[in-house]
């Protein structure tokens, strides 16, 4: 327990970790901000405005189009010819009616609890994910490549228990920033659906769907801060687990994603890593196949589509958890440290 | 006295598919008892710090026994880690964690109450620079501050490598000063340094490792007295005398080998018997002096590491030893 709480201190001694954090919070405040200023309340003087609007637009429309159609037969009656500029029909240019200009599309932006809360997730387990990532292998990297993993290990000879010890404070660190750090995002988002928006709606089986978001998205957090770690410590550089990200992004993602859009692979989505991601934040990806038709019953054409599911994102990231971090452990226990 | 630190028969092959196997330690020996300061001396890359590593549960051995304070190690290790300090090769630490961050931190992970701290920082003369970061700190600062770590635990046995590295000479006689007072306490401490007037001055006794084997071992007087030459330099009151002084001398028996203003003679029990037999030839004295041998002498002898003029002697190029018997062994066998 000592140990436990030792390598708790000096995680949140690391100025890394502060800055880190710092940073990763500060982002997330400015996206709330962002989205809080970005959107309005909509009440009968905004429906009126986008009335008007569409009523303008609906009236240039109709001064455009008369105007053009005039041009039209002009152009026509003195034998200019017109590129494809005008059809031969003048008549055929009408201006759309007044319903087809929706007075929807007029309306600010506003923020729908409902609706987009569980989209606001997303961006909230990824920035929380890479700080996790960061700092994780900072945290281990680090200690490696100054000695001080040495140092402890001249204190504390068992290998696998300082390892662990330091991963467990280490994922405790980060869920005492992310726990928090989630209820004011659900907090902050309230109070924009508030302000700015709508919290209408709002049942408990919503509720239960977005907690189970939420949830999802710190185990997400925790899962990339457990890589980050392991990836570090098996190469005993915080640059090993840093490299490999941007290996595993560059060549592994961006490149094999061209590949295999070259080699037109169908359901070239599910062979990238940000699919599952994307299918543990949101329950379901549904990947589509152009290149194919299914016939409806009205006699179009629908694509074929694939299902990834939680589920299977689940399987591939506990697999990728236990490689790494079995690799980072059989390591540590094996090889000499000099 | 017993045993602290018995090492019999290690080994440590380190395996290279380019370079093919290395043997960084071939069957090493080693035995150090309570309350001593002993010295471990070896040229660079002749399995010092790999030893010291081993013991210490860093590199895994490929054979050998290994025990410190009467446990088995590495099985026991745990047991006694609380017992041994010990800095290895120069010493690393966090630079942005300041020194008294860095040990309170062991010091928390050891268990060890956070006074301790305070005392260690005011033996290694760190109390006012304890609040600075370690990146600010020169390399003798860092080493007060890696032997303040070692020390935190107030340990039985204290293992130091190169303790006096970067250090300035009112430091180095510090830390004299502090290895003679914690031998007294009662603490021993293993010194692995290649300051040899230093160990010669601190030691009670030594081990020489040479290409991963003990070639000597023993206290340092037994050690030097094993390797003297018995030489003694004669000079004459007349050089005109020393044709006559080097017949005389070679009828005794007695090796004699001329130089311009000089004789150097080997085999001589007694220097006075020297004095006495050029006397009775009428040939009179001016300097008669025996010819000591200091550790840095036996060092470079039996290492092979002496330096001989026009050659670079490369770093593995040191004494190749035969095992049991070797010349230049003043004991043998696991801990003797």
């Amino acid at each position: 327990m000592s140990l436990f709480r030792t390598e708790l201190r000096r995680l949140t001694k690391r100025r890394f970790t502060r800055y880190m954090t710092l940073l990763g919070l500060l982002v997330l405040a400015a996206v709330v901000i962002g989205v809080f200023f970005t959107n309005q309340k909509i009440g009968a003087e905004q429906y009126a405005k986008a009335e008007r609007q569409a009523d303008q637009q609906y009236q240039d429309q109709v001064r455009w189009s008369e105007q053009e159609r005039a041009n039209c037969e002009q152009a026509k009656a003195a034998g200019t010819p017109n590129d494809g500029r005008y059809p031969d029909d003048c008549s055929v240019m009408q201006a759309p009616t007044r319903d087809q200009i929706e007075a929807s599309w007029f309306l600010p932006s506003t923020f729908d609890f409902r609706d987009t809360f569980d989209e606001t997730l997303i961006p909230f387990a990824a920035i929380l994910a890479l700080v996790g990532f960061v700092v994780g292998a900072s945290f281990i990297g680090a200690e490696w490549s100054t000695g001080g993993m040495m140092n402890l290990l001249l204190w504390r000879p068992k290998r696998l228990t300082v390892l662990l010890t330091k991963l467990a404070a280490l994922l405790t660190g980060m869920l005492a920033v992310t726990l928090p750090a989630a209820v004011l995002w659900f907090a902050g988002f309230w109070g924009v659906a508030t302000f700015r928006g709508s919290t209408e709606k709002m049942t408990s089986g919503v509720w239960q769907s977005f907690v189970l978001t939420g949830v999802r998205g710190v185990v997400l957090v925790l899962v990339l801060t457990t890589i980050g770690f392991a990836l570090a410590s098996l190469g005993r550089h915080t640059a090993m687990a840093l490299g490999g990200v941007v290996a595993v992004m560059v060549v592994g993602q961006f490149g094999l994603g061209i590949l295999l859009d070259m080699a037109g692979v169908r359901w070239a989505e599910a062979f990238l890593l940000p699919t599952y991601m994307l299918a543990w934040m949101t329950k379901t990806i549904t990947l589509q196949d152009w290149d194919s038709c299914n016939a409806t019953f009205n006699g179009s054409c629908e694509p074929e589509t694939l299902d990834i599911t939680w589920q299977q994102s689940s399987v591939l990231l506990s697999a990728t958890v236990v490689v790494i971090l079995g690799a980072a452990l059989w390591v540590m226990r094996r090889r000499d440290i000099s | 006295m017993p045993a602290v630190l018995e090492i019999e028969g290690l080994r440590k092959t380190y395996k290279s598919r380019r370079r093919g196997a290395r043997n960084a330690l071939d069957g090493f020996d080693m035995r150090v008892e309570a309350g001593q300061v002993h010295g471990f001396l070896g040229p660079n890359g002749s399995g010092k710090t790999t030893t010291l590593r081993t013991l210490l549960g860093l590199i895994r051995p490929d054979g050998g026994r290994m025990a410190l304070l009467g446990h088995e190690v590495p099985d026991a290790l745990s047991t006694v880690a609380g017992q041994v300090g010990a800095i290895v090769e120069s010493p690393q630490f966090f630079p942005h964690f300041t020194a008294r961050d860095t040990l309170s931190l062991l010091a928390g992970a050891g268990e060890v109450p956070a006074v301790r701290v305070g005392e260690v920082l005011e033996l290694v003369g760190l109390r006012d620079r304890a609040d600075e970061r370690v990146k600010t700190y020169s390399l003798g600062m860092k080493q007060r501050l890696a032997v303040a770590s070692a020390l935190l635990k107030n340990p039985k046995l204290l293992i130091l490598d190169e303790p006096a590295n970067g250090l300035d000479p009112g430091g180095i006689r510090e830390m004299r000063s502090l290895m003679r007072d914690l031998a007294e306490s009662g603490m021993t401490v293993l010194l692995s340094s290649h300051i040899l007037g230093e160990i010669q001055l601190i030691c009670d006794s030594v081990t020489i490792i040479s290409l991963g084997r003990r070639v000597a071992f023993g206290p340092v007087d037994e050690v030097l007295a094993q390797h003297s030459s018995g030489a003694v330099r004669v000079r004459l009151e007349a050089v005109s005398d020393l044709p006559a002084a080097t017949e005389a001398l070679t009828k005794a028996g007695i090796g004699v080998t001329g130089h311009p203003d000089h004789l150097m003679l080997t085999g001589v029990d007694k220097p006075a018997s020297v004095t006495r037999l050029l006397a009775e030839h009428n040939l009179y004295v001016s300097e008669l002096a025996p010819i000591a041998v200091d550790l840095e002498s036996v060092f470079l002898e039996l290492t092979s590491t002496a330096p001989v003029p026009g050659q670079h002697r490369q770093v593995d190029e040191s004494m190749k030893v035969g095992g049991a018997g070797q010349p230049g062994t003043t004991g043998g066998g696991w801990g003797a």
